[in-house]
This record gives C-alpha cells, structure tokens and sequence, in this order.
C-alpha cells in the first residue's frame, strides 16, 4: 500500500499542544483557557453540543480563525507564525466542501494538488480518488454527485497532500454505511502510518469506537472522558 | 517566483474553465453592457459630433457598472461553493491567490470590452476604435480589476454585499474613472494620448502594490 502520510523527519513532537487558548466572538466566551495535547499518531474525537466550540477549535488549529490569547503549536509548528507551513502538514474535512461544482472530481484534485506543489498531481489525485472509491466518477462534474459522494471527494481534497494531520468536522454526516466502513477504514490506516486524526462528532458511541481518546469541548474547556478512554487499536 | 507564477496561473486557468462552462459572468455583463449602449442610442439619437462628446461618459458609466458585476461574481462564485476557503487552507501565497483573482477579472472585463468598444462606437456614432481608447480601456481595466477585487473580497464576507461594494469601492477608484473619462473625450477630440495617461498609470501601480497586502491583511480573519 502506498503511504498516506508524509511524516515529517527528525523529533516528533506533539500533533497538537494548545496552552491558554481563548477565543470569543463579541460578549461571548466559546473557548476559555483552553489546554489540549495531542501525540502523533493517535485519533482524537471531540464531542460537544451544538455551539461548544467545536468548530472554532479546529478553525484556528487549521489557521483559518486566530485566539484571543494563549499559544497553538500545530504539526510542530507555531500558529499564526508559521501557518503556511501548517497549512502544508494539515488537511481539513469542514462542513463544506470546498469543491467546485462545475469542475469535475479529477479537475477538482488537480487543482489542489498543484495549489500543494504536487511533483505529480494528476498521478496523485487518480491514487486518492481510487482510495475513497471514487475513480468511476472521476470524470464526472461534482454537481452531478450525490451526497455522500461530495463528501467522499472532500475527504479526497483533505488527504490527496498527505498531511501528517488531519482536522475533520463531522465527517460521517450524511454518509451511508459502506461509505463510513470505507472512512473508517481509511482512518485506522492513517493512525497506523503514524498521521494523527482530530474528529468532531455528535455520534458518541461511533467517536469512542473509532478513536483512542475521546474529549468533550464544554463550558469552553477540555474534558477527558474517562469512560471512553480507549486502547489503542491495532 | 515559479511557483507564485505558477499559483497564478491554476487560479486563473481555473476561473477561466468554470466560466466557460457556466457562462454566468459573461452573458450577464455583456447583456447589461449592450442593453446600456442600445438605450442611450436611441434615447439620444446622437449624431456623429454629439456622439463623440456623449459617448466618454455613456462608456464609462456601462464599464463601471459592469465592471463591479464581473468582480462581484467572481468572488461570489468562490464564495458560494466554499472555494475561497479551501484556497486559503492551502498554502499558496495570499498575494498570488489575490493577483490570480484580479487577473481574472482583468480579462473578463477586456473581453467584456472588446465586444461592448464596437457596440458603443456603431450605436453613438462615436469612434471608439483608436489606440487612445485602447490604452485608456486597459489602464483603467488594471486598476478598477485590482482595486475590485479587493473590495469585493471584503464585500462578499458582509451580509449586504450588494449594497457595500458599491458604497466602499465607488468614492476610491473614482479618480481612476475621472481619469478614463477625460483621456477618452481627449482621444475622441483627436488629441490622442492624454496626460491623464501617466497618472492612470500611477494609480494601478499604487492599488497592484496596496491592494494585495490588504487582501492578506483580511484575510488572516
């Protein structure tokens, strides 16, 4: 199997080390001295209710939102200091999903992959089209795909670099069942070759089964789960 | 600077694809442009000396318009499809992403012109053919493209954007506007090239400098 995940070389340091994260939006404090770690390697799933903060956290983990205050590391590299290079290790499956509805699945990746600097993007996109069973539609505009496909294909745009972290905001939602195996498959093959998975869900008992640590975001802040404090999985 | 050049060029292939298969932009602005000319001429009825004092500002009051249509909609566009996301999660230079957006809607807005300069010259009398208009078309162009862009970045973030394009990138590029009125009339007069040339010249240089880094100034959040 070909490696998903480019690690980067030399000391591994956490995915992901948040220290005093705050963030509000007007009067409104969604996260509040915020602390969170996570190795790499391993698959973290966030849960929260609707509003908690879920979202917002990855947004500024991925670049795109800044903190109030406190530090954000993110694939060893300081936020927003070095976001372009984050922006290199991350991929990021967000409620949308950032394709262009007139380009077909392929034309989409290309685009991508050249945007990454790709050495071969078409070659690259064909391989990762063919990991989310998409190769069959690979000719075909985005806006003639169901659902659940457009949602595969913005798994695809997330992976097709080969981060070595991935941010993903619910990416199950509206996805059938053989289209969860496949993600879940695809994702315990991430862990394994090292990259990190940071998930949001509302699908506790699918979060927990899936990943090694489960967290909810409440009040602002991080708490562990105990209960859900999983092995990790071979 | 390869692959800044580079960047610019996927994002400008890119836009340039899906407006071929879509046609949105074009058709409308073309439509709205021809609809301007057609109903000055016969509101007006110019002959051919009133047409060359008329046609400077029937011109220039049709490109604007259509100008801010086509830098609107290809923001929108981005915008609508969660395209402008996606571009600023990858790591292409916020400058090249801006320049790759205004150069689109550059030769949007010259392909726009090209058909609209005979239009107008036929339906006001008026000989806009010459290569005083032509330069006046492509400095003004540059600048109200990358001064537009901007704006419609910042506008297509705001929940009227319709209404804040207009009222925020007007009352700016109005000099610009000024200055392509004149030289038009200048050229139309048979002078040829104006002295309100240069100065153009001096405002695309100013927005192609201050417009990017204002764009990755925004866009930070």
């Amino acid at each position: 199997m070909v490696a998903m995940v480019n690690k980067p070389s030399g000391v591994n340091p956490p995915a992901i080390q948040v220290r005093g994260l705050s963030k509000s939006f007007g009067d409104r404090l969604v996260l509040r001295d915020l602390d969170l770690e996570v190795s790499q390697g391993s698959f973290l799933a966030l849960f929260g209710a609707n509003g908690a903060g879920k979202t917002t956290l990855l947004r500024i983990l991925s670049g795109q939102a800044r903190a109030d205050a406190g530090s954000v590391m993110v694939a060893g590299c300081s936020l927003p200091k070095h976001a372009t290079t984050v922006r290199r290790r991350i991929g990021v499956v967000s409620h949308r999903g950032l394709l262009y509805d007139d380009l077909t699945c392929l034309e989409n990746l290309v685009f991508y992959g050249r945007l990454f600097s790709l050495s071969d993007p078409v070659a690259q996109a064909r391989q990762t089209l063919q990991r989310l069973a998409l190769d069959s539609h690979a000719s075909q505009r985005v806006r003639t795909l169901s659902h659940g496909q457009q949602k595969r294909l913005a798994i695809a745009r997330a992976i097709l670099h080969r981060p070595v972290l991935l941010l993903l905001d619910e990416p199950e939602a509206g996805l059938d069942r053989d289209s969860v195996n496949l993600l879940e498959g695809l994702l315990k093959d991430w862990t394994a070759q090292g990259g990190t998975v940071v998930m949001t869900t509302h699908d506790q008992a699918r979060g927990a089964a899936w990943a090694h640590r489960a967290v909810v975001l409440a009040d602002g802040h991080i708490h562990e789960q105990d209960a859900v404090q999983v092995e990790r999985r071979s | 600077m390869t692959q800044f050049l580079g960047t610019v060029a996927v994002l400008v292939w890119k836009d340039l694809k899906l407006e071929f298969r879509s046609r949105d932009i074009l058709v409308s602005v073309l439509v709205f442009g021809l609809l301007v000319a057609l109903l000055f001429s016969f509101a007006l009825k110019p002959s051919p000396g009133e047409g060359a004092r008329l046609a400077p500002a029937i011109l220039w009051v049709a490109l604007a318009f259509s100008g801010t249509i086509t830098v609107t909609r290809t923001f929108v566009r981005e915008q609508e499809q969660g395209g402008l996301e996606g571009l600023l999660l990858t790591p292409a230079s916020r400058d090249a992403i801006f320049l790759g957006k205004a150069l689109t809607s550059f030769l949007f807005m010259l392909a726009v012109e090209a058909v609209l300069l005979p239009a107008f010259s036929a339906l006001l009398a008026a000989p806009l053919l010459s290569a005083g208009i032509a330069v006046t078309a492509v400095l003004a162009t540059l600048g109200f493209a990358t001064l537009g862009t901007l704006f419609s970045a910042i506008a297509v973030q705001t929940r009227s954007r319709e209404i804040m394009l207009p009222v925020l990138f007007f009352p700016i590029i109005l000099p610009l506007l000024i200055g392509a009125v004149e030289s038009s009339a200048h050229a139309l007069s048979g002078g040829g090239f104006s002295r309100w040339l240069p100065l153009m010249g001096v405002f695309d240089a100013l927005f192609l400098v201050l417009c990017p880094w204002a764009f990755g100034a925004i866009m930070e959040e």
